[in-house]
């Protein structure tokens, strides 16, 4: 059963960041190798441990949540992604599976994930100016629900940004390795 | 227990089927039993016409792609002539698959295996070291093919059957659904161009193309976000609506939500939005419809299911594809109307939020079927019951079974069909 538009008009999104692959620029003055490893693996626990609220505070404002579907560089506005959620859309997926009534997700899968190779790739000009580092990483998450147990692998492409002293994320880009196939539920923050 | 408890298969003829279908029930078996599922093959998914594809997914000469009929891997081609053909994806020499790619643009085909080549109609071009065979062209053989293949508004049905109704008789009065969303288009067109997303869903086919127009469930499984986005679309299924569901005949079925929407009177409100925040829509509808373009923008889109795989839910479309007793593939991808750029980003948009593996309806729907699915395992009750509203049903003007928004005639429906495909 699909009720389709009505339920997400309110969070459907009009300006985006721009998803196109631009030139990047040196790594930014100021990051740690050690220290974003650290930022990455705490927001794999959070995820993993579906701490919800935790998870949801190291966004920007400006935040883009994205999981393609059907290759790793589709155009996100005129082709269909698992996920391509901006800030507003975000929070709604947050409120929705902390109802307890997000049956996808409820119960919780019981997660966990390794996040490796990690490499800083250089720096990205945001919107307001300044520069986040693009980081990218490989995982594997092993799922277990009543349904089975899945494995999900893929690519990962974050974007951060220094906020006082908080590491933010402010972009993050999942790219499964099967994702030109069909794929089961979805319902954990991957 | 009757005998119906037990595994043995028996002849899957008329009687064994009366048994299991009833009026306000049907057996727990018909999902589970994989002698069932391989009839249902013969009788249904290679016998009556089954939705394939869309026209626009192949705009040009010599495209194709890959698609599934049932468990056949299927290539949709247009030739060189803009004629659409489904061709199995099998080689006439030693079976090997012959296309590989998801899709493409090319007037032929080679098999890996033996270089043996086909043009995009099936027919075999060559095969290397022809002496083998006596020379060129010697050989009567080419790819499989669907033998029947229609489109209607450019979506592309194939059926197995050479013989039987037209597609047209097939589709009866759901085809005037497809005209409905075909009509919110201001150049009369519907394309699926957006691209499919792919749910594994490991659940029988029929409890998915019951639940596509069950109004009886969103408020339970879809209240955390119905809840949380302060959406109207619970009330349309409740016992305060006025919508109706409507048993279309041949399987089809729809919750006809125009009733309450004409009551507000508001264009848009199906989508919701206001006319004012899509102006160049609203215009441009009103060019080309006139005076009924209020009409068309006040009742919106159909949810219609349309047997036994084609599922309109407004703004998406669903094909859904069986792979076993217990398994199928949701596709599903965003309506895009031809000549209205201001909707079609947000038909995506939206439906990406609602629709696929992450999406915040159809996740918990697909939670639910194969929930259901595990449950239908168990040997008592043997029965699921079907009988909500059947003491309330009426006939319409036009002749068709309706219930309330919440009855289950139209499940009803797809059973009396189902059941005269699979008494043959």
């Amino acid at each position: 059963m699909t009720e389709t538009a009505q339920p997400l008009a309110e969070s459907a999104t009009t300006t985006r960041p721009d998803p196109v692959p631009r030139e990047l620029e040196p790594v930014p003055a100021g990051w740690e190798y050690r220290e974003v490893e650290q930022f990455l693996f705490h927001e794999a626990r959070l995820a993993d441990e579906n701490d919800y609220d935790g998870w949801e505070a190291l966004w920007t404002d400006d935040a883009l949540y994205w999981v393609p579907a059907g290759g790793a560089d589709i155009d996100p506005v005129n082709h269909v992604s698992v996920i391509y959620d901006n800030r507003n859309r975000i929070a709604t997926r947050m409120q929705q599976v902390k109802t307890g009534k997000r049956y996808a997700q409820a119960p919780p899968s019981n997660l966990r994930r390794i996040i490796g190779n990690v490499e800083l790739l250089g720096g990205r000009r945001n919107a307001d100016g300044g520069v986040d580092l693009e980081v990218a990483a490989n995982f594997l998450a092993f799922e277990s629900r009543v349904r089975g147990n899945e494995l999900w692998g893929g690519r990962i492409t974050y974007r951060l940004r220094r906020d006082d002293d908080q590491i933010r994320l402010a972009f993050k880009k999942v790219v499964l390795v099967d994702n030109d196939k069909e794929l089961p539920t979805l319902g954990f923050l991957v | 227990m009757t005998a119906l408890a037990d595994s043995s298969t028996g002849l899957l003829d008329g009687a064994f089927y009366e048994r299991l279908i009833e009026a306000d029930r049907v057996h727990g078996r018909l999902y589970t039993d994989p002698a069932i599922f391989a009839d249902e093959l013969r009788k249904i998914w290679y016998r009556t016409w089954v939705f394939v594809g869309h026209e626009s997914e192949v705009p040009q000469p010599n495209d194709y792609v890959r698609k599934k009929l049932g468990l056949q891997d299927v290539v949709m081609t247009r030739d060189k002539d803009g004629e659409v053909h489904l061709l199995l994806n099998r080689c006439a020499h030693r079976g090997n698959q012959v296309c590989d790619d998801e899709s493409g643009n090319s007037s032929s085909f080679r098999c890996p295996y033996h270089g043996w080549t086909y043009r995009n109609t099936g027919e075999l071009l060559g095969y290397p070291y022809n002496q083998g065979y006596g020379g060129k062209n010697k050989l009567e053989l080419g790819m499989g093919s669907v033998p029947r293949v229609a489109s209607y508004h450019g979506f592309v049905f194939g059926s197995f059957a050479t013989e039987g109704p037209s597609l047209v008789e097939h589709l009866g009065a759901a085809a005037g659904e497809i005209d409905r969303l075909v009509g919110l288009s201001p150049e009369g067109r519907v394309e699926l161009t957006a691209g499919w997303l792919k749910h594994k869903t490991k659940a029988n086919w029929k409890l998915l193309a019951e639940n596509e127009t069950d109004g009886y469930h969103p408020q339970f499984v879809h209240g955390s976000i119905f809840g949380v986005t302060g959406s109207p679309i619970g009330a349309l299924y409740s016992d305060n609506s006025t919508a109706v569901t409507r048993d279309l005949g041949g399987g089809h079925s729809e919750n006809d939500l125009r009733p309450e929407f004409r009551k507000f009177a508001e264009p848009m409100r199906w989508f919701g939005t206001t006319a004012d925040r899509v102006p160049g829509y609203v215009d441009a509808m009103h060019a080309t419809h006139g005076e009924d373009a209020e009409r068309i923008l006040v009742e919106g889109a159909p949810h219609v299911m349309i047997f036994p795989n084609l599922f309109i839910a407004e703004i998406q479309v669903f094909n859904i594809q069986p792979v076993s007793a217990g398994a199928c593939v949701q596709y599903s991808t965003a309506v895009q109307l031809a000549g209205a750029p201001e909707l079609n980003k947000r038909m995506i948009s939206q439906s990406i939020g609602s629709v696929g593996p992450a999406g915040m309806l159809l996740a918990d729907d697909t939670e639910m079927y194969e929930r259901n699915q595990r449950g239908v395992e168990a040997l008592s009750p043997a029965w699921l019951d079907v009988r909500r509203g059947l003491a309330r049903e009426s006939i319409d003007d036009a002749g068709f079974r309706i219930g309330t928004a919440t009855d289950e005639t139209g499940m009803r429906g797809f059973w009396r069909h189902y059941k005269s495909l699979m008494e043959r």
